[in-house]
């Protein structure tokens, strides 16, 4: 266990002494104290700065199953330090926040940061984790994680069916991606990544290298709500902000890009990887950059928002690949693809979350995230309105911003592709780039909401639940950070080049990079007049245009039908789902213990008739049998007799003392068998029994038969004859096959020499076997307190009703 | 005699059938207790019948009888008896809490099949 095992599983220690701080420390806010942690880790993860920075990396290693190759091997480069500083970092900020937003006693602080922390932990875990198994496991703890922040408070509908929906959606996606792990762990013979990753071009040729592909992607898309499954991320802004802010922009939904970014040196170098990534990424960031528009939930174009620059990233991640099919590194194009999605993604982590905690504060002091209240904002709550004007202007791609500088450079990769000669893409070059340009006119037209819908036009008192005023200090220092952030990283973004950027795309496209050189990482606001430059001006002016003219076209989003939206298809499909398999469990579990026995008897008639016939096991051999006397052919006829009765029997005194009657004939054949002690056993448990039945029988009905139909009693009927015909065959069988001799012998020598009683059946039962007779006893006094408490049971006044029917 | 006796025990168990698949439930432990009985004469004749004297060393026989069937019966008796003991308890007691005992009608619901 080293520094960064501990790293890893500190949140969840911490976790455990959460609730405990809560009850002893009551009177401080708990946030206090869980804020201590993603500090202490940021800075812990800092130090491993300068390693990455040299293209190093460190892997450590501490056993857990080795004799399943599963071991907990932590791995740290460039492209893990990059996302535990975001975990850490933004953790420190959105607990920062939430100290402010969530109310000292209103809530239950203590399971908001036991899941807070527990996340934290899994997704530390995700990102540093080279055994896919363990990447697995951390990456179902983000998602259950998820699912209990997203209901944290519970008693609202919507948050329990948004937290249900993003558990189905995104364990689906795990559990395919846990496939795909395990084919190509299959494929590869080992479980660690980067082990994989050095035979991937054995790994291209193998037959199920495609399979493997799909089923890993499938898990990342569902994680960073790719189309078709981004429809869990708008619901999950039920959660409260802070978690919002942290999850559901900043780090959960980046576990998706993180992992496409992880497999990159594997699966990179497939033609399908480039299509299904940059054009699932490229489709995902226009469809919901226009849905984002249409939104009235301040939230709600924020989710919007999200899915479509997870979009924007994973296209990059895809175009990026390209690169990876040009030997020199001078004059390779594609590798602006790779550093501009990571740099885009610390960018969108930084204004995001500080959009989001601005939405937070918008809510809490306003009462409302609803644009269409919402106005004239600004001068209650200036800082906040600085704040979102510099969020969103860097979302919208304009300069100063840092958004401004990868929004260029996606372009950039954009326009490249027209060049590419690769993976028969020819004409279809040109869709990248105009789809790129129409996603960000929309993502332009969504910033522009969020800004003067919410801060300019008409003020509107009697709309809002509370007096607006500025936020405290306490929760506008997080926002302040990241903004901050915003304007240096858009100034000085070589800030980042070679600290951060550089090892994290260096880890993406490993193999095209010449032992001891780097990725060239120049990012500068200045290149004069060309294509993406232009484009950029291009959004900006229709963009305008389009916001101002908004009532003229906003009804296009009518001619959507309604009733043939994603949302739909998974609210049916859940619901054909829990009706279908409730019709299936009721066809078969008819609550009748009859229908049981039946599935029971019919199953026990097949499995042996068949075994019988299947093995051709039935033998008849009758040479060694014993001769048949007369009160044998007598007590046969009586117990025959006797059966019949209880079969035929009308009244329940009949049958029970029939029952008594067979008792009874099967004691004297133990006299006939030559076995005593059980003759006078049976005789003994045959009278209690009786007594038994006759005291209960006084309690009961006297009617005694329920009027069974014909085809009722026939069916039973038949059941009833292959159970007795398979015994009988069963029976005839064994006795006539013997395999070997029956061990009793050994009894009947050591009975008196080992256990000094002449009796053997006693001696067997109190000596030899005397730990069966002992659980038997304890059976048996089971059963008798088990008598004693129905008895004595009264049930509640509750059962009343029952016996009012 | 072992044939036959096989045959016996093949008609105890499906006459014990028939009674624990019908609606009574004092039926249904009565086909318990009849299945029992088919199992003790089964397992007994498993063991051979009449091959020597009872297994009690005092006869000084030549040849005993097998006694292990007989100390797994003598332990099913036992046993058997504690479970037709606890059944007929819960019939009893559900008779008194619900006022039927018909399987049906315990299922709580009123169609007749």
């Amino acid at each position: 266990m080293s520094l960064l095992h501990w790293a890893i599983l500190a949140p969840f220690i911490m976790a455990i002494f959460v609730p405990f701080l809560r009850k002893k420390a009551a009177s401080i806010h708990t946030g206090w104290f869980v804020l201590i942690l993603p500090v202490v880790l940021f800075g812990t993860f800092l130090q491993y700065l300068p390693v990455t920075t040299n293209n190093d990396s460190v892997m450590q290693t501490a056993s857990w199953i080795p004799s399943l190759g599963i071991n907990f091997t932590v791995y740290m480069d460039g492209l893990s330090l990059l996302f535990a500083l975001l975990i850490s970092g933004i953790g420190s900020l959105v607990v920062l926040y939430s100290i402010y937003y969530l109310s000292k006693t209103k809530e239950s602080l203590h399971h908001f940061y036991v899941y807070l922390l527990m996340f934290m932990g899994s997704m530390l875990g995700v990102v540093l984790s080279d055994n896919v198994i363990m990447l697995y496991m951390f990456w179902e703890f983000t998602s259950i994680s998820s699912f209990l922040l997203i209901a944290y408070w519970y008693d609202r509908e919507r948050s329990r069916y948004g937290a249900l929906k993003s558990m189905l959606i995104t364990v689906f996606g795990g559990l395919m991606m846990l496939g795909g792990f395990l084919v190509l762990s299959i494929m590869g013979n080992t479980f660690s990544i980067r082990e994989l990753a050095a035979q991937a071009t054995e790994l291209n040729e193998h037959p199920l290298f495609l399979l493997a592909m799909i089923l890993v992607l499938l898990g990342a898309f569902t994680k960073s709500a790719q189309f078709p499954f981004y429809i869990w991320l708008p619901d999950a802004m039920e959660a409260p902000t802070p978690v919002s802010a942290y999850l559901h922009s900043a780090t959960m939904v980046k576990a998706g890009i993180y992992l496409v970014a992880r497999f990159s040196p594997i699966f990179a170098f497939s033609g399908y990887w480039f299509w299904i990534v940059g054009t699932v990424g490229l489709f995902t960031m226009v469809w919901a950059s226009f849905n984002a528009v249409k939104q009235t939930d301040l939230k709600g174009i924020l989710a919007f928002s999200t899915v479509s620059q997870l979009g924007l990233i994973m296209s990059l991640l895809g175009i990026g690949a390209a690169s990876l099919h040009f030997d020199s590194l001078d004059d390779n194009l594609f590798t602006t693809a790779v550093i501009a999605a990571i740099f885009h993604l610390i960018n969108h982590a930084t204004f995001k979350g500080s959009l989001f905690m601005v939405v937070g504060i918008i809510d809490h002091e306003t009462g409302t995230r609803d644009i269409r209240k919402l106005g004239g904002l600004m001068s209650f709550m200036p800082i906040t309105f600085t704040l979102s004007v510099i969020g969103a202007f860097s979302m919208a791609g304009l300069p100063p911003f840092n958004g401004f500088l990868s929004k260029e450079m996606f372009f950039l990769s954009m326009v490249q592709l027209m060049e590419l000669n690769l993976f028969n893409i020819d004409t279809w070059a040109v869709l990248f780039p105009v789809l790129a340009w129409v996603g960000s006119v929309f993502t332009f037209i969504y910033s522009m909401i969020i800004v003067f819908k919410v801060f300019t036009g008409k003020f509107q008192p009697e709309k809002l639940e509370k007096k607006p005023h500025e936020a405290p200090v306490g929760m506008l220092i997080s926002p302040i950070i990241l903004a901050l952030l915003v304007v240096v990283f858009g100034l000085f973004p070589n800030l980042l080049s070679y600290s951060l950027i550089q090892p994290a795309a260096a880890a993406i496209v490993p193999s095209i990079i010449p032992p001891g050189e780097q990725l060239y990482v120049n990012i500068y606001f200045w290149h004069g007049i060309n294509a993406e430059l232009l484009m950029t001006i291009g959004v900006v002016a229709v963009g305008i245009l389009l916001y101002k003219f908004m009532p003229k076209w906003v009804r296009v989003y009518e001619y959507f039908p309604g009733k043939i939206t994603l949302n739909q298809f998974y609210n049916a499909g859940l619901y054909a789902a829990e009706r279908g398999s409730n019709a299936i469990t009721n066809a078969y579990m008819t609550g009748f213990i009859r229908t049981y026995l039946v599935y029971i008897f019919a199953f026990f008639i097949a499995a042996l008739g068949f075994t019988m016939w299947a093995k051709d096991a039935f033998r008849y051999d009758a040479s060694a049998v014993a001769p048949i006397g007369l009160y044998e052919g007598c007590l046969i006829i009586v117990l025959l007799a006797a059966t019949l009765t209880i079969l035929m029997a009308k009244s329940r005194l009949t049958s029970i003392i029939s029952l008594g009657a067979v008792g009874y004939t099967v004691s004297l054949f133990f006299v006939i068998f030559r076995a005593p002690d059980l003759a006078l056993t049976q005789l003994v448990i045959e009278t209690v029994s009786t007594a038994l039945f006759l005291l209960c029988f006084y309690h009961l009905p006297k009617l005694s038969r329920h009027a069974e139909k014909r085809r009722f009693q026939a069916g039973n009927a038949i059941i009833a004859a292959g159970v007795g015909i398979i015994v009988t065959l069963l029976g005839i069988s064994a006795h006539s096959s013997k395999f070997f001799a029956s061990i009793n012998e050994y009894y009947i020598e050591n009975t008196y020499e080992k256990a000094g009683g002449e009796n053997m059946v006693n001696v067997i039962l109190v000596d030899f076997r005397g730990f069966d007779t002992l659980f038997e006893i304890a059976v048996l006094s089971v059963a008798a307190l088990g008598i004693y408490g129905l008895i004595k049971l009264r049930l509640e006044k509750g059962g009343e009703t029952n016996e009012n029917k | 005699m072992e044939i036959l006796m096989c045959i016996v025990a093949g008609l105890l168990f499906a006459a014990a059938v028939y009674l624990m698949l019908s609606k009574s439930l004092l039926r249904i432990i009565i086909g318990t207790g009849l299945l029992s009985h088919g199992t003790h004469l089964m397992l007994l004749t498993m063991g051979g019948l009449k091959t020597g004297a009872a297994p009690v060393l005092g006869e000084h026989a030549s040849s005993y009888t097998d006694p292990i069937p007989q100390a797994l019966i003598l332990t099913a008796i036992v046993i058997s008896f504690g479970v037709t003991a606890v059944f007929l308890v819960i019939a009893y007691r559900a008779y008194q809490e619900l006022g039927t005992d018909n399987m049906e009608q315990l299922k709580g619901m009123e169609t007749d099949d």
